[in-house]
């Protein structure tokens, strides 16, 4: 005879504000945390993309090289690489130790919104505004890409990459989902233009949110709708949206400068959580604790589940 | 005197090069010292002498051992693919390959291994075995020995006949019935000779019948046949004297026979069993041989017995007279053999035999009779250019050869137009049918011709191009007044001044292009790139139903496309994925080629735009899409509303509209119908849908999206504001959205954020 089960916790959500990181390189256009969680990467409008200690709130290293401003960035599961992509329509690979430059990849005829390395690094995945998914090398000195996905009839907004499924989002309405295991395309039809795709961390479902301020949970499977979220205002940024630690909530950016969750289940709004006055443009959820990021202006805050870690912090300074 | 010693000088022939003369006058030369003694090879490039005593030759790389490289050992190499193998030096990789033939080596070659080698193989060793058996003590010891030793070893053939059943000494092949006795026969035939009675084949017949029918008798065993080569140059079968035999030739050899039935061939193929006969009979007999005096046939040292002679007179001998006393034994026996008999009379030679089926005699035909004037000698006629050779000359070939040589490509076949053809052919004007497909083509295709053969460079003034093409054609003609003419004589001097630089400027320029231009560049092969345009095979459903779905929040299969794609192989590696399509070289989705100017593949294409355009302005129920036409080739997969199954997925657009356009026109339903449904059929008629209205009248959409689009990110590049968030490039699909969005503060202006 079993045990009982342990009662569930009650999920705790990160509503306390740990810190605040003045990025100092203009606006930062998306913050994301490392594979592990314990750094924070930020990118800015000045052309810098900046790693900072989450626990600490100090910068670490500024990796300069690209054109533009920087607008997405996505760390390799061992922390040794980073991939970034700008509006100079390039996709840099980066060691990150060094801070050097491993390979500048050009091809896109536009500029690159979202990038993001497969699960082993072996792969970069770059979304432009030009259409098209690039399939970059890591591992051969090809500055070709090994395939390009132009299936999408306008820029590409986000993508996601799962052991062997890419979840592309795209301007044209559609999340589009491709299998490589099954060789197949999945096509969604969302209608608004889409600003941001994820899996769920059971890869279940696929969570999308597009502009007609409405986040929508998709099983990933049939296409079926399994949740609508709405409430918050997203009608003319490029705003994130993610799941929870533990898929127990969905947050969304806002354009009202509030973060908003919601129950996955019931689809009720949980917590606004009220960020600044400006637009959320960017959030990322710690991969494993209750740890938010968001972007807003200038600067990225931190936000925990406990306010314990503040005051610890501060008694500590 | 002097001429005799000119001819000995002559007939002498010479080795080495001769002394120079010695006179008396010179003064003896100083010996060359050794430094300055140098050999030149044959072409004149000093030659160095190597080793101890500058005999030496040369070797390796400039005295040295190794390359040109250096001597560089073969170093250690291990990886994953390639693991380091344990090298064993053999002598051979230290020789040259010229010297393993020197040292024995025999050079490596496959060979069949002993377990599938044949027993053939065997005979030089048995030789062998044989001559050691004859020098050892006691003869044939050895080889006994041996064979009793050495172990039972049968090559595979035999090895599968004795697990299928057969036995030694029997034939191969299915059992047969009353045979037993007259394999008996034919191997005593084979072995014993002559010595058997001639009655035993009727006795063979005889023992037949006591046979039991129900027991069956191996197959006998075929006498393998003699491949022994010829190499002497006797007569088939003749065999010459056999010194040994002829003069030493002992007791049993009656007379010499020339045509020996068991000649030493096939001995050879039937073992050894004679062998020690024929050896004992070598070493006995006369040891002193003949006299010199004494007459080689006196055979005085022989003993004579009694089997030399016949016991009874005009015995075996054949009456005919054929032969004569060489006669060979087996013709007696043949004579039995009536059938034979009729067929041939003489001698059979061994490794022959008769054939069953006669010969058929092959007709000769006898060459065709020559015409008397025939002369074996072709010459060629000189093929002249008319234009280049004089009237009368022209004149005489035609006469001769009753054509011109100008005429002559046209005579080609493949240069004949069909109507030529038709009329040498004297086939009559095919029908209608084959009629309209031409008369379809042929404009298009002459307009395409006459467009890409000549320049036109005044198109857009059409009547100035047809003054241009008149004078042109006039200055084919050889017109010299060709511009003056051909120009309008209404306009204006100044007018007609202008244009006339302009058309011989025009057809300098253009004139050649057509000539030597043209010479130098080929068509493109695909030419048919210009027509036709790769389309996806798929296409994506109906947008307007997705939008319904999306509106009622039906996601799901309504919602959902699937397609089939291809991902490259490198990818799938990468991800560590299995190839989906293993052996497929197509990569993402599946293309075809489809018609460029196709009003249906604009009616296929769907964008969003259509949707967010038409939306407003069609505002219709979401029911009412049961109402689309259904032109549109895109409805592959049934959608919910389509349950009454009108919808026959065309395969293609073009045989779908015209299938639907013949059912209009014949006033017909292909299938039955709702009344609703028909009169939604009869709005359609009346008023087909947006989209066709669009592809044809309107320009694309699709450019209109995407260049604006572009625009905008130009513009954004061109001012980038760096405060302000990333705006999605969605605001030219919905222009609501562009026009609520609202610039943030700038913050390097606000200084209160920083």
């Amino acid at each position: 005879m079993a045990f009982p089960q342990p009662r569930p916790q009650v999920p705790q959500l990160p509503q306390h504000l740990l810190r605040t990181i003045e990025c100092q390189q203009g606006a930062v256009r998306a913050v994301r945390f490392n594979a592990d969680g314990n750094y924070v990467l930020t990118c800015g409008s000045d052309k810098s993309l900046k790693l900072w200690s989450v626990s600490r709130g100090t910068l670490l290293k500024t990796y300069t090289g690209h054109g533009y401003e920087v607008l997405d960035v996505d760390s390799s599961y061992d922390n040794s690489q980073l991939c970034s992509c700008s509006s100079d329509k390039t996709v840099i690979l980066w060691d990150v130790a060094s801070g050097q430059v491993t390979r500048k990849l050009r091809g896109h005829a536009g500029k690159v919104n979202c990038v993001q390395f497969n699960e082993e690094a072996t792969v970069m995945l770059s979304g432009s505004i030009d259409g098209t998914v690039r399939c970059w090398d890591t591992r051969s000195r090809r500055y070709e890409p090994i395939q390009i996905l132009d299936e999408a009839r306008d820029g590409i907004s986000s993508l996601k990459v799962s052991e062997h499924e890419l979840l592309i989002g795209s301007v044209d309405g559609r999340v589009r989902l491709y299998d490589l295991r099954m060789g197949q395309l999945h096509v969604d039809f969302i209608g608004s233009p889409i600003t941001c795709v994820c899996f769920s961390r059971d890869g279940q479902c696929t969570l999308s949110s597009s502009l007609d301020s409405t986040v929508r949970l998709l099983d990933k499977s049939s296409g079926e709708m399994l949740g609508e979220y709405s409430g918050h205002v997203n009608k003319g940024y490029k705003l994130d949206c993610c799941l929870s630690d533990k898929d127990t909530h969905v947050l969304s950016c806002s354009e009202d400068g509030h973060v908003y969750f919601w129950d996955l289940v019931e689809g009720s709004l949980t917590l606004k959580l009220p960020v600044g006055k400006a637009v959320v443009q960017s959030l990322s959820f710690h991969p494993t604790e209750p740890r938010l990021l968001t972007a807003m202006e200038g600067h990225v805050q931190v936000w925990g589940a406990e306010p314990e870690d503040t005051a610890k912090l501060s008694s500590v300074c | 005197n002097m001429a005799s010693d000119e001819d000995s000088d002559e007939d002498f022939v010479t080795y080495g090069t001769p002394l120079e003369p010695l006179e008396e006058d010179e003064p003896i030369r100083k010996p060359v010292p050794v430094h300055e003694q140098t050999v030149k090879d044959e072409k004149g490039r000093y030659k160095r002498f190597h080793g101890a005593f500058t005999g030496g030759f040369s070797a390796g790389y400039f005295n040295t051992v190794g390359s040109q490289e250096g001597w560089t050992p073969s170093t250690f190499v291990s990886s994953r693919q390639q693991k380091a193998e344990r090298q064993n030096a053999r002598p051979e990789d230290f020789m040259d390959e010229e010297d393993f033939s020197e040292h024995g080596i025999a050079p490596r070659e496959i060979v069949t291994t002993e377990d599938f080698a044949s027993e053939r193989k065997d005979q030089l060793k048995d030789k062998a075995r044989a001559v050691s058996s004859l020098a050892a003590l006691i003869p044939g010891d050895t080889g006994l020995l041996e064979e009793l030793i050495a172990p039972a070893r049968s090559s595979i053939g035999v090895e599968l006949l004795r697990k299928m059943g057969w036995k030694d000494g029997q034939g191969v092949g299915p059992r047969l019935k009353r045979r037993q006795r007259k394999q008996n026969t034919d191997a005593v035939k084979v072995h014993g000779g002559a010595l058997l009675p001639s009655g035993s084949e009727e006795s063979e017949d005889e023992d037949d019948e006591f046979a039991p029918e129900n027991v069956t008798f191996a197959p006998k065993d075929v006498v393998p046949v003699d491949f022994t080569p010829k190499v002497d140059s006797h007569g088939l079968g003749y065999r010459g004297l056999n010194p040994l035999q002829a003069l030493g030739g002992g007791s049993e050899s009656a007379h010499i026979n020339l045509f020996t039935l068991q000649s030493d061939r096939t001995s050879s193929l039937f073992g050894d069993r004679n062998s020690g006969q024929k050896r004992r009979g070598g070493i006995a007999g006369q040891a002193f041989g003949v006299g010199a005096m004494e007459n080689e046939d006196a055979d005085i040292y022989h003993k004579d017995s009694m089997s030399n002679y016949d016991t009874v007179l005009g015995g075996e001998e054949p009456g005919d007279g054929l032969y004569g006393w060489t006669a060979p034994q087996q013709y007696t026996r043949k004579k039995n053999d009536s059938k034979r008999d009729v067929v041939y009379l003489g001698r059979i030679l061994d490794g022959f035999t008769l054939a069953s089926q006669v010969t058929e005699i092959k007709t000769v035909y006898p060459p065709p009779d020559l015409p008397r004037d025939y002369r074996p000698v072709h010459y060629f006629r000189p093929v002249v250019d008319l234009s280049t050779v004089s009237p009368i000359v022209a004149q005489a070939l035609q006469a001769s050869r009753g054509h011109l040589s100008q005429d002559a490509p046209q005579q080609g076949r493949h240069s004949l137009d069909s109507s030529q053809r038709r009329d040498m052919l004297g086939e009559t004007v095919a029908k209608e049918q084959n009629k309209s497909p031409d008369s379809l083509t042929s404009p298009a295709k002459t307009q395409a011709s006459s467009e890409t053969k000549t320049f036109k460079p005044f198109q857009k003034n059409p009547q100035k191009q047809a003054r241009y093409d008149l004078y042109i054609n006039k200055l084919k003609k050889g017109d010299k007044e060709a511009l003056e003419s051909s120009l309008d004589s209404s306009m204006t001097e100044w007018e007609r001044g202008r244009e006339r630089d302009e058309f011989v400027r025009a057809a300098v320029l253009y004139k050649p292009s057509n000539s030597s231009l043209s010479s130098r560049f080929t068509r493109s092969k695909n030419e048919d790139d210009t027509d036709s345009v790769e389309v996806t095979r798929d296409q994506e459903n109906d947008v307007d139903d997705k939008q319904a779905a999306v509106k009622m929040k039906m996601f799901g299969k309504l919602t959902r496309d699937t397609f089939e794609w291809h991902p490259e192989k490198l990818l799938c590696k990468r991800f560590n994925v299995p190839d989906p399509y293993p052996g497929s070289s197509t990569v993402g989705m599946p293309k075809i080629k489809r018609d460029k100017y196709s009003v249906f593949n604009f009616l296929t294409i769907t964008d969003s735009s259509h949707v967010s355009r038409e939306g407003p302005s069609a505002s219709k129920p979401p029911g009412s899409s049961t109402t689309l036409p259904h032109l549109t080739p895109e409805v592959n997969k049934k959608s919910r509303w389509d349950k009454t199954g009108k919808v026959s997925e065309p395969k293609d657009p073009l045989s779908a509209f015209l299938s639907e356009t013949l059912a209009q026109s014949d006033g017909k339903q292909t299938e039955p119908k709702t009344d609703e449904e028909e009169k939604e059929e009869d709005e359609e008629e009346v008023r087909p849908p947006m989209d066709l209205f669009k592809a044809i009248f309107a320009s694309s959409s699709d450019e209109k999206s995407s260049s604006s689009s572009e625009e905008d990110s130009e513009e954004e590049e061109v001012a980038p504001s760096t405060s302000e968030p990333i705006q999605i490039s969605a605001e030219t699909l919905n222009p609501p959205v562009s026009a609520q969005i609202t610039p943030a503060p700038d913050i390097s202006k606000v200084p209160g954020i920083i």
